[in-house]
């Protein structure tokens, strides 16, 4: 028989304001088992866990329920208080009576009806606990990083500096993502090119840091400290070593009506290309779906050109595999498509653009080689009509909910940029709300305002229509003076949203991490753990997990990395003693848990057995390998015998919990 | 093909012509439409009074009646389609109303009056097919500039009246195309003309429908066409500078029955 104690925590009011932690404390002293029951104002305070240290010395006990909040908030504390006092770990259970009881409930009644209940749950199931020791497992000293903007480069380049090697995979053919497309930056306006292309450069100078550029992640197999990850290199059609990056073939090759992706199609470039001057690694790639020869098989200029005999058709996608100790997301974000939003003309008239169209429309690397010209007629524009929150904050289904953050930023450093070099172009903002918090931001706002006389508008856009005379005319409303305004404007310049990449769904799905609503990665803690993913190994850099401006990626990306090295530092991890087992002698060898496996943790073995009549026999079982088993339970449920089993939450257990409630 | 047919008051009165020229157009097309046997007013505009509900049962009237027969219920007038879909969503979503037209009409609402009802141009467009179309067309448009004016009734709600893309409408250019004609897209195509604003304040009806045709007209226009009466009506009181006239007719002149 086990001795348990118990105990109840107040959280302040959060639990003892619902919950009458005192009656909680005697009903569950009253349970088998337990020889002990208490309550505690903060069960997580030094006075708390020395008191359930006191306790277990002082009644020996064999087993603690601790009624409290979310085990995910504080189990490890409290199976540390258990370790220190010398009980096993894996001796305690948490009740959840916060989040799932004095948090949803008003009624002081009912709320306390229900913690005893679960802490009746809780007693059932420790009374069939045994001890678990969990194992070692060694660390893998490498790094995955996802994802080549800014945030991959920053958290790669500090893990790198940290000793470690470190893989940097992007799926376009450089690295430099998002903020290398950008003109300035704000809120300093220094060039985004000449801050991030040395960082690039440092990337690929540093002998730790490896590039896989135009490679995807393929799969992800393992767990934390010892990911299986295969890499797939796509066929660029040219040979990285022998390429040297001149750009005579790009300059040759004759299909020169292909659309320009870094320049967001404003401009075209040729089928064989570098995306940008800087780019990292420089080298030519084949735009497979342009190219003459790989499509109709002729032609061959840029081989003919290519002094180093660097272009091969005939290159084929190579798939790489590599071990790491840790990955970081660091995918990044994308403006959203503005199909939802014809009202503004974005698909009808070319002088309708984004402002990432823009950024590359004022850059020197831009199709208009940093003069601003209307797209349509290159024209110098007069009067420009900015748009903010298009698809943000939106709460019809055409949008997203949520703040994209930059926009404002963004859009006040368009308005004065352009302002400080055309003045005689007037500049129109319509906006719902300037957010602009953060060091010298909200003074930048003001300075286009004050001091660059960029007219802002409170209120949104309704219609943008295009004129015959090429014009745009604007109709808006003015809601500080209540008018409806039109404006004559040259061009319409939209702050669409932005929202994570596409391949971050695909990507989460291979890692296990889980995502919102809106594909943004989801923290460990959204306080305290900001650059964990909840599965243990995958830390989130960037965008990915939210919407963010430079400044704040490049924090969360040394963050992330300051994590990583945490964990490659150490030599050896514990691994979850909770993993699944199998009854060889259930096992009937139907694969049914092999199947649902998510981690690949089960095989099947064929063993010898001796049978009653003193013959033996060769049957088919399965075998968990507990060293990627993350006991996810799924196969103790698919298996029909009732063979396979958890640690920690057998099949017994769980019955003995179901029992409790519905006692 | 025979399809339950709503003509409604104002095409029995003043746009005769839009009714005559869609009943030739059909018969052309191999389209029985089956007036309804005493139909009545739509109730003319869409009430959003939430205790109102006589108003809207003569829509529910058309929807049993067509029900009874069997059939899909065509309708042709904007504002008669708006009022007759917006009614029969209304009993779809609001127990409220369902449970209310059911003791005024003595039916099971929303089982008797689950017709489909379809605008004539979904009819073209779903049941015969723009690509059938241009093949049944005899005098083909060709050259004829023809800017599309919808107005607000057909898309809007959007969610409810499932037209097309209230912001981006194609479906009258697709017709304009198989009638051989050259659509001209203009930004005010789906503005409102101001509607029955015209009672009150002439002038602003006056103001939005001007903006209307000057912008069909800036983009080279030589023919509109709408499919409701009231727009018709108040771009024409406007002293629109582009002809106005109903999309039956260009489809009857261009199938030969005009």
């Amino acid at each position: 028989m086990q001795k348990i104690g118990v105990f109840v925590c107040h959280c302040g009011t959060n639990i003892a304001g619902t919950v009458d932690v005192k009656a909680v404390a005697e009903a569950l002293g009253k349970e088998p088992g337990v020889v002990f029951s208490t309550e505690y104002q903060y069960m997580c305070s030094e006075a708390g866990q020395n008191l359930i240290k006191d306790a277990i010395k002082n009644y020996g006990l064999t087993g603690i329920v601790v009624c409290s909040c979310s085990p995910r908030m504080h189990e490890a504390t409290f199976r540390k208080t258990a370790a220190a006092a010398g009980l096993n770990s894996y001796m305690v259970e948490i009740a959840n009576i916060r989040e799932q009881c004095s948090w949803i409930h008003k009624d002081v009644k009912v709320a306390t009806e229900k913690a005893i209940v679960l802490g009746r749950t809780a007693i059932a199931k420790v009374a069939l606990n045994t001890p678990l020791t969990a194992s070692e497992t060694p660390v893998v000293k490498r790094a995955l990083v996802i994802g080549g903007g800014i945030a991959g480069i920053q958290t790669a380049l500090d893990i790198a500096d940290a000793g470690y090697e470190v893989d940097l995979v992007e799926k376009e053919p450089t690295i430099g993502g998002k903020m290398a497309q950008i003109d300035k930056t704000f809120p300093t306006l220094d060039c985004a090119a000449c801050i991030l292309t040395p960082k690039m450069v440092d990337c690929a100078q540093n002998e730790k840091i490896h590039i896989y550029a135009y490679s995807e992640v393929e799969s992800v197999k393992g767990f934390v400290g010892n990911f299986n990850v295969t890499i797939k290199k796509k066929a660029r059609f040219v040979d990285e070593t022998k390429c040297t990056g001149c750009g005579i073939c790009t300059e040759k090759c004759p299909m020169k009506k292909t659309p320009n992706l870094f320049n967001l199609g404003l401009d075209n470039r040729s089928a064989i290309y570098i995306p940008f001057a800087q780019a990292i690694p420089k080298i030519a790639t084949i735009d497979a779906d342009y190219c003459n020869m790989l499509k109709n098989g002729k032609c061959g200029v840029c081989s003919k050109v290519c002094a180093a005999g660097a272009i091969d058709y005939k290159q084929q996608d190579q798939y790489i595999e590599q071990q790491y100790g840790a990955i970081v997301v660091a995918t990044g974000f994308n403006p959203i498509k503005l199909d939802n939003y014809s009202e503004f003309a974005y698909n009808e008239s070319p002088d309708v653009v984004t402002s990432l169209e823009l950024e590359r429309l004022m850059n020197a690397a831009g199709p208009n080689g940093g003069t601003l010209l209307r797209p349509s007629d290159k024209t110098h524009p007069h009067t420009i009509v900015f748009v903010q929150c298009v698809g943000s904050r939106d709460t019809t289904d055409c949008g997203k909910p949520y703040c994209s953050k930059i926009c404002c930023m963004y859009t006040a450093k368009h308005a004065m940029l352009i302002r400080d070099k055309y003045p005689d172009t007037e500049v129109y903002v319509f906006y719902m709300d300037v957010r602009t918090p953060g060091k010298n931001f909200d003074e930048f706002y003001r300075r286009a305002v004050e001091d660059y006389g960029v007219h802002y508008i409170k209120g949104m856009v309704g219609k943008v229509m295009p004129q015959p005379d090429g014009k745009l005319l604007v109709r808006g409303s003015d809601l500080l003076t209540d008018e409806q305004l039109k404006i004559e404007a040259d061009m319409v310049v939209l702050a669409a949203a932005i929202e994570p990449d596409k391949t971050a769904r695909p990507l989460a799905t291979m890692l296990t991490a889980s995502m919102d609503t809106n594909d943004f990665f989801t923290e460990a803690h959204p306080k305290l753990r900001p650059v964990e993913s909840p599965t243990a190994g995958i830390f989130l850099s960037g965008v990915c997990q939210g919407p963010k401006d430079i400044p704040e990626t490049v924090a969360q990306a040394s963050a992330a990395a300051a994590k990583v090295i945490g964990l490659l530092a150490k030599p050896a991890l514990k691994s979850n003693p909770c993993t699944a087992h199998s009854d060889e002698n259930l096992c009937n060898g139907c694969s049914s848990c092999e199947r649902v496996c998510p981690y690949g943790a089960i095989s099947y073995v064929d063993k010898e057995f001796r049978m009653p009549d003193r013959t033996t026999k060769v049957r088919r079982v399965a075998s968990v390998n507990p060293a990627v088993c993350q006991g996810c339970g799924a196969c103790t449920v698919a298996c029909p015998s009732g063979a396979m089993d958890l640690s920690g939450f057998s099949n017994k257990q769980i019955m003995a919990e179901v029992d409790a409630i519905c006692r | 093909m025979t399809f339950s047919y709503y003509p409604g008051c104002t095409l029995k009165t003043k746009a005769k012509e839009l009714d005559a020229y869609a009943r030739r157009s059909a018969e052309a097309l191999g389209i029985t439409l089956a007036e309804l046997p005493d139909w009545q007013c739509c109730g003319g505009v869409y009430n959003n009074t939430k205790d109102e509900i006589a108003t809207k049962l003569s829509s529910v009237r058309a929807l049993i009646s067509a029900k009874e027969q069997g059939n899909k219920l065509v309708t042709l007038c904007s504002a008669c389609h708006n009022v007759i879909k917006r009614t029969k969503n209304e009993i779809e979503t609001n127990d409220d109303m369902a449970f209310r037209v059911s003791n005024y009409m003595q039916c099971d609402a929303r089982k008797d009056s689950d017709t489909e009802v379809v605008h004539f141009f979904e009819l073209l467009r779903d049941t015969v097919g723009f690509d059938e179309l241009k093949k049944k067309v005899v005098n083909p448009l060709t050259g004829r500039k023809i800017a599309a004016y919808y107005g607000c009734l057909l898309l809007r709600p959007g969610k409810v009246l499932q037209f097309d893309n209230p912001e981006n409408p194609k479906i009258m250019e697709d017709f304009i195309r198989a009638l051989g004609a050259t659509p001209v897209i203009y930004p005010m195509r789906n503005e409102c003309c101001g509607g029955y604003i015209a009672i009150e304040s002439s002038e602003a009806a006056r103001k939005n429908s001007a903006a209307i045709y000057e912008s069909a007209e800036g983009f080279g226009a030589d023919c509109m066409i709408t499919a409701c009466p009231l727009c018709r009506y108040n771009l024409i009181k406007a002293e629109s500078t582009v002809p106005v006239v109903y999309f039956t007719e260009l489809l009857a002149e261009a199938l030969g029955v005009k």
